[in-house]
């Protein structure tokens, strides 16, 4: 656990450091369980993690397949075909209504 | 051109965010509404508002906030879709005016706005098309604001149309296509873009806009220059503004063919034609719609001691003709006391003496209706992004 935290924060660190995060988005912890390092990293490149609960009680896995898809196809998001059910599974799992 | 631009994103956006949180939302919305660990941060230049999103920012004003009948530039809504905004140094910006549809391309300095065209102060409500999707039954994905992704401020600025037509419009300009200087993350994502029918873009009352109550536009809320559309919904207020383009066939971007989009037909509101499919169109007008901020819901009022009920009432720019309450679950209403009539694209402001003779619970309701005849429904028209939440407002507060 301490290893993971560890990462975590590395992590952090290092999106600060490529400029990518805003002070206090740092604060947002999502549910550790596998799948969270995956869906953190690639959703972290375009907006803060807290999109992710705000929105979980609204959620389905539909309604995450669809958002994912959306961020893939119309946004852009560099989101590797084969993580997208690793993220979908982590997604629906924590953060589904 | 805009030669210094400084990002909010990274170490600048570290040094300009004072992201404290501070404690939690003391005006909570309602049951069945947006999450509950609402936090207050306060952006460079803001006080605390609630917290939605970090990146992109988007940040809502607290109801305390909205009770004022112009709403603080420090406490005014934030809202973003792309998270790269550059702080522009208003010296060296300039706005680029052309696209296929004028002779004369122009670039323009602030200066230039300034002292180059009539000056209009015009006093308007600035709404977010997604004011209130937290409060949608059943509940649908987005920023899950509350009340408060809406403001009111006198703007000032200068006529788009008389910007548009010293470049020499010619008669196929179909539609005026507005991009601000925020970015995408990545250069893939589509930018955000939007654009307005040729009748609304020349419309006396639509300005681009470089002051907001009487100050220079905070950052977040576009600076130095942004559009003002009176009457429509805040997606089309472009802030930041670098480019105009006057064009002769519909602007085919992804925030005007795929957001932004309600059932064509389901709603009352200016169509914008050019942008309509069989099954969709671009939001257009705000609906007339209400918000009461005092008493805040679930005060608990003192038996005998006099106690008032005050909010504001707005629509797409015909002005509110009247506004009622109800205190038996809408079976009578009566009309309240209205405020001074700012102008037709204003907020304003009704007030009531509240019984307080009786103890127990007192459910009020609250009812708006425009000069253009439309009334507050009971009851929302669903629709998937969760937009046009203009239902009659429910109060429930006690007497003890």
């Amino acid at each position: 656990m301490r290893r993971v935290a560890l990462l975590a924060a590395l992590g952090a660190y290092a999106m600060f450091a490529c400029g990518r995060v805003t002070a206090g988005e740092e604060t947002i912890h999502l549910i550790d369980a596998p799948g969270r390092d995956v869906t953190a990293t690639r959703c972290v490149t375009c907006h803060s993690l807290d999109y992710i609960p705000m929105n979980a009680a609204v959620m389905s896995r539909g309604s995450w397949e669809k958002t994912v898809r959306k961020m893939i196809d119309k946004f852009g998001a560099p989101i590797r075909q084969e993580d997208v059910a690793e993220i979908l599974d982590y997604l629906t799992a924590h953060y589904s209504g | 051109m805009i030669t210094r631009r400084r990002w909010l994103t990274g170490s600048a956006g570290a040094l300009m965010l004072g992201a404290m949180p501070i404690g939690r939302g003391a005006d909570a919305v309602e049951p069945g509404g947006a999450a509950a660990d609402e936090v207050l941060i306060a952006l460079s230049g803001k006080k605390p508002l609630i917290k939605r999103s970090f990146r992109p920012p988007n940040f809502e004003t607290p109801l305390a906030d909205l009770r004022r009948p112009f709403t603080a530039n420090d406490a005014f809504f934030v809202r973003y879709h792309l998270a790269g905004i550059p702080e522009i140094e208003p010296r060296t910006w300039r706005l680029r005016v052309g696209g296929a549809s004028v002779s004369r391309p122009m670039e323009l300095s602030l200066g230039d706005l300034k002292r180059g065209f009539e000056r209009i102060d015009l006093p308007a409500v600035n709404q977010c098309a997604g004011n209130r999707r937290g409060l949608f039954a059943p509940r649908v994905p987005g920023v899950q604001w509350g009340n408060g992704a809406m403001g009111h401020a006198m703007w000032s600025g200068v006529r788009l149309r008389d910007v548009l037509r010293k470049c020499g419009l010619h008669s196929d300009a179909l539609e005026v296509v507005f991009d601000g200087a925020d970015v995408a993350a990545l250069p893939q994502t589509p930018d955000f873009q939007k654009s307005l029918p040729m009748d609304r873009a020349l419309d006396e009352n639509t300005l681009i806009a470089f002051a907001m109550n009487a100050r220079p536009l905070p950052h977040f809320n576009g600076a130095p220059a942004r559009l003002i559309v009176p009457g429509w919904t805040g997606t089309y207020w472009v802030k930041h503004l670098t480019d105009i383009r006057v064009q002769p066939q519909p602007f085919d971007g992804f925030w005007m063919k795929a957001a932004y989009r309600i059932p064509t037909g389901a709603f009352p509101g200016a169509r914008f034609v050019s942008q309509e499919t069989p099954e969709t169109t671009p939001i257009t007008q705000i609906l007339v719609n209400s918000l009461v901020t005092n008493p805040a819901p679930h005060t608990r009022l003192v038996r005998h001691r006099p106690a008032e009920l005050s909010g504001w009432a707005w629509d797409g720019g015909t002005g509110i003709s009247s506004v009622e309450v109800s205190t038996d679950a809408g079976l009578s209403w009566r009309p309240m006391t209205l405020e001074k009539d700012l102008g037709r694209f204003a907020w304003r402001g009704f007030r009531v003496a509240l019984d307080t003779s009786r103890p127990g619970p007192l459910a009020l309701a609250v009812r708006a209706t425009s000069r253009g005849g439309e009334r507050q429904p009971e009851k929302l028209t669903v629709n998937p992004a969760g937009y046009h939440d203009n239902r009659i407002l429910s109060l429930a507060l006690e007497v003890a």
